[in-house]
């Protein structure tokens, strides 16, 4: 096991380097002028070459990435060029309100899509099958931003019962686990859980339906196994797959949404990651893509770990 | 007795709790949801355009001069700031003298003087200088283009030392807002001692001081939390009792979805959200929100090409596209949010100056010019413009280029849209028409705000000023407009200025190397609660004087 998790680690440094060097061509790649947020569209030719050379844009692309992923590897991710922060700290100020978001998401997301799930494939075919098919297909089909402007309509401006936007009444600086607080999630976690609910819960029905029609089922019943007997070992048999879909949709919700997190002015990855897009902010652009990207690589680790633990066939495999 | 005490003490609490209710009910909150992203920096300098200056600018600094924004009539002109007079040298009109105001403050009490504007000078202009900031630089030296230095005559008298005679100096300085010394000193002192580089304590001492700003302006900042919320509390001490804050404190908000600020506007998260989406005004003045609006000093054109080849060449076919549009029905379009131009400054204003051509609608005319030159409705001018599907400014560039596409059709023109990323078409403005990445348009469609003769004019009409120096992406320009341009900079006395301005101006519109189609009117709503609101010809609105009810 600790050859398989050393060699499982060892596998992610390529990953890791190749991200980096990706992340950084698809900033430069991309039209634009990383100086827009601090130059004026009428500042002169001569301001332009000046900020350039001031902000070390002038230097050959090599450099500049070699001096970006030097200082990178001792965890500084460099200084935002529109605000003037530490990227490192904007990213784990975003990092725990995505977190947060997340965490309530994958909740609701993970318990309705497994209870959907399981409910449809065992009962397949029937009425409740179709019913939480639908719910499914629902969930994965509609444009989450669509619903969470929906949902702002209905429950904020119609009812205001909750509120719109922001992570809190003073911001997610003074973040509290109360109401005042928690009622701010509410709607962009209902937005955010819907698509792994969707997904979740069909991957639940296919694995639960194929194990279901698998023979040794039909040996657990001969055996005099009742239902609930029957329902730990599919459950034990779908678990790998399952886990292996959660922790990438996990992955997926730690990511943010630019699109949730705009609709909702939720500080987190989604919406820095959409600000230095628009403000064409390389340093916040790289890191923040850097950061995410290294979070799916350290999750499918995980994930991977996991899921050798559970069926010791893929480790061996 | 124990009754007695009893009661007193009931009394005293109810007294207490009316007292602490009142208290709290007292404090007047105004909540803004701006249409920026991030809050706009709090340093002096901000960022996000001009939306910057109106939100973190000119509510905690002051510069040397300001605009009025008293009226909602008269056009915004300059006014005395933190300078209360200034004179070029006769003898020398490189140099200009600007006596200052007595008895200025800073939010961190130290005295406003002639040192104090020495020093914002250095800030952005002298890379030698310790607290020298390169990311001010940039949203600031390209507003104050000939600005060289700053030096003290006395403690209430400053000499400023521009590159060339610069009329427009005065003007320009409305963007210089003036930051604390003192308090920046303070930050840069706190800076923990291991940070040995310079540059760096001083990059520090900055960051410090956007997260406790210290301006002269009628409101503190107090409270930062980036990317989510700024604070600003009233400054009671604030120099001008015209506009000593009524409203205790100002909170503003980057909500940058027009959705989003709608919904927090009717949910009532907020007080006041800048340009509410279009399709929602009608609910929101149903729900008794105020909507406010005027045209700003703001233009939304077509900037034409005079590349060899271009069709604009001739002067014919430029007065008929400007003919052909029928700018009433655009306002129809735009649910009435859109002032209809008649050239790059409205009539009234000092700059106007009565031009011969009258943009207007009238497609008889223009179908007249069209034939003059050339063209019919079997014989179509093919004419090219790259815009963007969104952008600060363009308000709705896909909507509002289409009506013109179609508007241009009726007069013989066969429009083709190239249709380019914002910041893509940010960069291509600057290249030039005859440049690859103008793909053979001929016109292109970027606004611009023109409350500033260089930012309004001279850019777009000098020979010096063609790609890739500025944005005079046409190439228009010949010895009369270099000549106007050369008596509007030379022209020190503002009267004079302001003629030779107009001069210039009537000149641009008879020529017109633009087809001008609309101004940005700033829509803006707000709660009825929001009293005394003056929504100023200007992008900028003043929050001083406003009150809570």
């Amino acid at each position: 096991m600790l050859f398989y998790l050393v060699k499982r680690v060892l596998y992610t440094l390529p990953v890791a380097f190749g991200v980096s060097i990706v992340c950084f061509m698809l900033v430069h790649i991309a039209p634009g002028d990383p100086l827009t947020s601090v130059l004026p569209p009428d500042a002169s030719a001569q301001l332009q070459q000046e900020m350039r050379r001031l902000y070390g844009f002038d230097r050959p692309y090599y450099e500049q990435f070699l001096r970006w992923f030097g200082r990178a590897l001792q965890g500084d991710l460099g200084t935002s060029i529109a605000t003037g922060r530490s990227v490192t700290s904007e990213l784990v100020k975003a990092m725990g309100n995505t977190l947060i978001l997340a965490a309530f998401a994958t909740m609701i997301g993970f318990v309705l899509g497994g209870l959907f799930g399981f409910v449809a494939g065992y009962f397949r075919n029937s009425f409740i099958d179709r019913f939480a098919s639908l719910l499914s297909v629902i969930g994965v089909s509609v444009p989450h931003y669509w619903l969470g402007m929906v949902l702002v309509i209905i429950f904020s401006a119609q009812l205001g019962w909750l509120p719109a936007t922001g992570a809190g009444p003073g911001g997610s600086s003074d973040w509290a686990w109360d109401w005042a607080h928690l009622k701010h999630v509410v709607l962009p976690a209902i937005t955010m859980s819907v698509i792994p609910m969707g997904i979740v819960a069909r991957t639940i029905r296919a694995l639960v339906a194929d194990i279901l029609s698998q023979e040794f089922v039909g040996g657990l019943r001969a055996k005099g196994l009742l239902d609930l007997g029957v329902f730990k070992h599919v459950v034990k048999n779908a678990a790998p797959t399952a886990l292996a879909v959660m922790g990438l949709q996990f992955g997926y919700l730690l990511g943010g949404s630019i699109l949730i997190e705009t609709v909702f002015s939720w500080p987190g990855t989604g919406f820095l990651l959409g600000n230095a897009i628009f403000q064409r902010d390389l340093p916040l652009l790289q890191g923040t893509i850097l950061v995410l990207a290294m979070f799916f690589v350290v999750l499918n680790l995980i994930v991977d770990l996991v899921q050798s633990a559970i069926d010791p066939r893929i480790q061996r495999s | 007795m124990k009754t007695g005490l009893l009661k007193a003490g009931l009394l005293a609490s109810l007294a207490f709790t009316a007292m602490m209710g009142f208290a709290s009910a007292q404090e007047k909150l105004l909540r803004i949801g701006m249409t920026a992203a991030d809050v706009p920096r709090t340093h002096g300098q901000p960022d996000q355009g001009f939306e910057g200056n109106r939100f973190t600018g000119i509510p905690m600094y002051d510069a040397l001069t300001h605009w009025d924004l008293s009226s909602a009539e008269k056009p915004s002109v300059l006014i005395p700031g933190l300078a209360t007079e200034w004179k070029a040298d006769d003898a020398d009109k490189t140099k200009w003298v600007f006596k200052l105001r007595p008895g200025v403050k800073f939010h961190d009490g130290s005295d406003f003087n002639a040192d104090a504007v020495v020093w914002n000078v250095r800030k952005v202009l002298d890379k030698d200088a310790p607290h020298f900031a390169a990311d001010q630089v940039g949203v600031t030296a390209s507003r104050m283009p000939t600005l060289r230095s700053a030096r003290k005559i006395d403690d209430l008298t400053v000499e400023l030392t521009t590159s060339e005679p610069d009329s427009f100096l005065p003007i320009n300085l409305s963007n210089l807002f003036m930051a604390s010394p003192a308090h920046w000193a303070a930050k840069l002192a706190a800076v923990p001692a291991n940070v040995a580089d310079p540059a760096e304590r001083a990059k520090q001492a900055w960051l410090a001081f956007a997260g406790d700003p210290s301006g002269t302006g009628p409101f503190k900042g107090v409270r930062l939390v980036p990317r989510e919320r700024f604070e600003m509390v009233a400054n009671k001490s604030y120099w001008d009792p015209k506009r000593t804050p009524k409203i205790d404190r100002v909170v503003l908000l980057p909500l940058p979805e027009a959705n989003a600020r709608t919904a927090a506007l009717l949910s009532g998260q907020v007080d006041w959200i800048e340009a509410p989406s279009p399709d929602a005004m009608p609910q929101i003045k149903s729900r008794g929100f105020t909507l406010y609006s005027n045209p700003q000093p703001h233009v939304w054109p077509w900037q034409l090409s005079f590349v060899e080849g271009s069709p604009w060449l001739d002067k014919r076919v430029r007065h008929a596209a400007n003919l052909c549009i029928n700018r009433d029905e655009l306002k129809e379009l735009l649910g009435g949010m859109m002032g209809v131009p008649k050239g790059t400054v409205p009539p009234g204003h000092p700059w106007w100056g009565n031009p011969t051509f009258d943009i207007k609608y009238d497609p008889a005319a223009a179908k007249k010019l069209m034939t003059e030159a050339g063209f019919s409705a079997t014989k179509r001018l093919k004419v090219k413009v790259q815009t963007s599907a969104s952008g600060s400014g363009q308000m709705q560039p896909i909507p509002m280029n289409e009506f013109v596409q179609q508007a241009l059709k009726e007069c013989f023109f066969d429009v083709e849209l190239d249709v380019i990323e914002w910041n893509t078409l940010f960069t291509n403005w600057r290249q030039g028409a005859k440049h690859e990445s103008a793909r053979g348009a001929h016109a292109i469609n970027v606004t611009f705000a023109a409350m500033d003769p260089f930012f309004a004019m001279v850019r777009f009409t000098s020979t010096k000023t063609f790609p890739p120096v500025s944005n005079n992406w046409g190439f228009f320009g010949n010895d009369e407009f270099d000549g106007l341009i050369a008596k509007a900079r030379g022209t020190f006395d503002d009267a004079g200025r302001d003629q030779a301005l107009a001069a210039l101006h009537k000149r641009i519109v008879e020529e017109a190397p633009f087809i001008w189609v609309a101004h940005d009117v700033g829509p803006r709503a707000m709660s009825a609660k929001v009293k005394g609101v003056v929504q100023p010809k200007s992008w900028f609105i003043d929050i001083a004087p406003m009150s809570i009810d």
